[in-house]
């Protein structure tokens, strides 16, 4: 680990017999990311329910009803590192009913991979975890063909499965796609090549997590600065101090830029890129920074600064695609909450225009909303919002839905 | 980004500062909670980050056990008046005065109670928002909790009834009475606090370093002899060279052995470190293997 080491967060997608936990326990075992008390006691819970080897799965099983019943009920995070990366990985289960939580996980994730089990190749569920990465806009997609030593390692097998696979993932316009086979229970092509998949040419899974290229997942070109907090410190030495303080969502800003605030439209020139470590002539997304303009306007939270040559769009109505989150279903007749950016919002659902089958792709009419649902909605808000399109821009392409009478988050929301 | 360089520890830092500002701007009355150890302190130095040349819109609060390292408590009085922010201590002692906290055994550890003079406090100052320096990777339990967290009336966590939390859009909302806990370093490891300790240029506890100290070996652990700690009969006291990983309850922290005197030479041990850090140094997290989900369902921070 050095000054240059960057940050890439991944999730995993896959059944519980995919073989999920015991390659996530795997990596970090073979990375030397296991502690030895950590080892010891999955050693000793794998020896009381009678394994013949220590069960690496243990490793991600975090709460005590998790650990009593064997199953993984919530996502959980974990962080290695190597030299080159550090990682965080969101683990989420696998269950139909847990839709919502890979959703959430892959929210922030720069790469997923998706693990097959080689036997049994693409199923229904890979499909499922495929599409929803595809919809969450996850930049890079890695499949996993595991249990190669349950197939003798077989070439024709692994390339059975990869071309199926890929033209199911053309369908989706996905394509930045790898497929590596690997045995996460012996160990080959993860950290290791090992001695039995010589016929293949690729990168193994760890050299591939620490040289994809992350540079360009954010946005670079569109600036979007949401405000979020307004410093006016008002002290003798800062007296005339006003200072829009935010981070760079997408693209770059420098001193001098001229910026439109929306959704006002009153515009001005940067004055100063403000931080601890001393002001900034250019600042990029993701930074947290501290702006001061060179004009006196009203500005306040909520507000979305932007160039003029890259502007977002500003409506109140808007089209999304809408994962919902709660065990109570969406309610047409009410009016929920809507954050987007740093600006909350009334809004009400003007349609609910088809579900997706996340299984088949296939559209159904006029559905209930239930958990786990994925549906294309209309939406209207009571004040206007500054907006993308999700697939353009994550950042300023989603938002998620509050059910006031509760306070709970209940639906996450892409705006296409 | 081209041709910037964004280094994991920027990135960890800027998503700290935005969880910092976000708390600032939605809660009503956030506090930040601040012990005087090295988690905290880089809470500190991030919040510094985050607001200046603004005053921190929220007070430092610390629950203080009493039983802590005096350098640890010093450190603490000393950062808050440099910074010139407020610093509101409550102790337990003040619980225990009030009959609030019943002590069975005055040589247990008192982290478990805690949560007590902390939901006093809460409700004293009607805090809504509480930020801490928990990471992820000190434990399972953590590693399953939300960046915002919240606590129903009674403090407790439901770990099985957690709001989803989608790209960095935090849901701030609460009812009257509930308040959230806010961990803004939940993504950061304990190799990254040090490497951020040795960017920043942070002033730590001394205790923090290698030194020379009287322990005595007691169940697989090494631990300091204090007023609190004293041998029993058939132990031995030994002068080692040990230095603490973690800084809690003076009667539960237990030093490792090392030589590491400064920043590099820890960042090196902790990279090649083979035990967690709370599997190293806290006796009351070996308790069970669910100890620390216990304690938060039950309002521990």
């Amino acid at each position: 680990m050095n000054d240059t080491t960057q940050l890439l967060r991944f999730i995993t997608a896959g059944s519980v017999d995919d073989g999920k936990s015991t390659l996530i326990g795997r990596l970090l075992h073979d990375s030397k990311s296991i502690f030895e008390d950590q080892f010891s006691a999955i050693s000793k819970t794998s020896e009381k329910r009678g394994m013949a080897a220590v069960d690496l799965s243990l490793l991600t099983d975090g709460l005590q009803a998790e650990r009593e019943q064997g199953i993984t009920i919530d996502v959980a995070y974990r962080y290695f590192a190597t030299p080159k990366r550090k990682f965080i990985i969101g683990d989420t289960p696998g269950h139909e009913q847990y839709t919502r939580n890979m959703v959430t996980a892959a929210s922030t994730a720069n790469l997923v991979v998706i693990l097959v089990d080689a036997r049994r190749g693409v199923l229904v569920q890979t499909r499922r975890h495929t599409y929803l990465a595809s919809l969450v806009g996850i930049p890079h997609i890695v499949l996993a063909v595991n249990k190669m030593d349950m197939v003798d390692y077989s070439e024709a097998r692994f390339n059975e499965i990869c071309a199926e696979y890929l033209a199911f993932a053309a369908q989706l316009g996905l394509h930045d796609i790898t497929c590596v086979p690997l045995s996460a229970l012996v160990g080959d092509m993860l950290v290791d090549r090992g001695d039995n998949l010589n016929w293949y040419q690729g990168t193994t899974l760890m050299e591939l997590l620490e040289n994809v290229e992350i540079d360009h997942d954010v946005n670079t070109t569109d600036f979007r600065y949401p405000v979020q907090w307004v410093c006016r410190p008002q002290t003798d030495e800062h007296h005339d101090f006003r200072g829009f303080m935010g981070r760079i969502e997408a693209g770059e800003v420098s001193v001098g830029d001229e910026i439109t605030v929306l959704p006002g439209g009153k515009t001005s020139k940067v004055k100063e890129i403000v931080t601890y470590d001393g002001n900034l002539q250019t600042a990029y997304a993701p930074q947290s920074i501290t702006l001061r303009l060179t004009d006196e306007i009203d500005i306040s939270r909520g507000d979305m600064f932007v160039k003029a040559d890259y502007l977002p769009t500003v409506a109140k109505e808007f089209e999304a695609m809408l994962c919902w989150l709660s065990e109570t279903p969406l309610d047409k007749n009410r009016k929920y909450l809507v954050k987007h950016t740093t600006r909350t919002a009334k809004c009400l659902f003007s349609g609910i225009d088809y579900r997706v089958d996340v299984n088949t792709l296939e559209q159904h009419e006029n559905p209930t909303v239930n958990m786990n649902d994925i549906v294309h909605v209309s939406m209207k808000v009571q004040s206007p919002l500054a907006f993308d399109h999700y697939q353009r821009n994550r950042a300023s392409g989603s938002f998620i839905v509050i059910d006031e009478a509760t306070n709970n988050t209940v639906a996450a929301g892409m705006i296409a | 980004m081209s041709n910037h360089l964004f280094t994991h520890l920027d990135a960890l830092e800027s998503e700290s500062i935005h969880i910092m500002r976000e708390v600032a701007a939605e809660c009503k009355n956030p506090a930040l909670l601040f012990s005087g150890g090295k988690d905290s302190i880089v809470m500190l130095r991030l919040a510094e980050k985050a607001f200046r040349p603004c005053k921190f819109p929220f007070p430092l609060v610390h629950i203080d056990t009493e039983h802590n390292f005096p350098e640890v408590i010093a450190t603490r009085d000393k950062l808050a008046a440099d910074l010139g922010e407020r610093l509101i201590v409550r102790s337990l002692e003040g619980s225990i005065a009030k009959g609030t906290i019943v002590i069975k055994n005055p040589d247990l550890p008192r982290n478990p109670y805690q949560s007590v003079t902390l939901l006093e406090t809460i409700e004293e100052f009607g805090f809504d928002a509480c930020m801490g320096g928990a990471r992820r990777d000190e434990e399972k339990a953590r590693a399953k909790e939300r960046i915002f967290s919240f606590r129903d009336e009674f403090g407790q966590w439901d770990p099985k009834n957690q709001r989803p939390e989608l790209w960095d859009i935090y849901n701030t909302r609460v009812h009257p009475g509930e308040n959230i806990r806010v961990f803004p370093i939940s993504n950061w490891t304990e190799l990254d606090i040090w490497q951020y300790i040795g960017r920043e240029n942070l002033h730590i506890p001394s205790i923090y370093y290698a030194h020379e100290r009287e322990v005595i070996r007691r169940g697989g652990s090494v631990i300091p002899v204090s007023d609190l700690v004293q041998p029993k009969p058939g132990e031995k006291v030994e002068v080692l060279s040990v230095r603490f990983r973690t800084v809690g309850d003076v009667t539960c922290t237990a030093p490792v052995e090392s030589t590491a005197s400064n920043v590099d030479e820890i960042i090196a041990e902790t990279a090649t470190t083979r035990i967690t850090e709370r599997g190293a140094t806290r006796m009351d997290d070996q308790t069970s293997d669910a100890s620390m989900e216990l304690r938060k369902k039950e309002g521990y921070f």
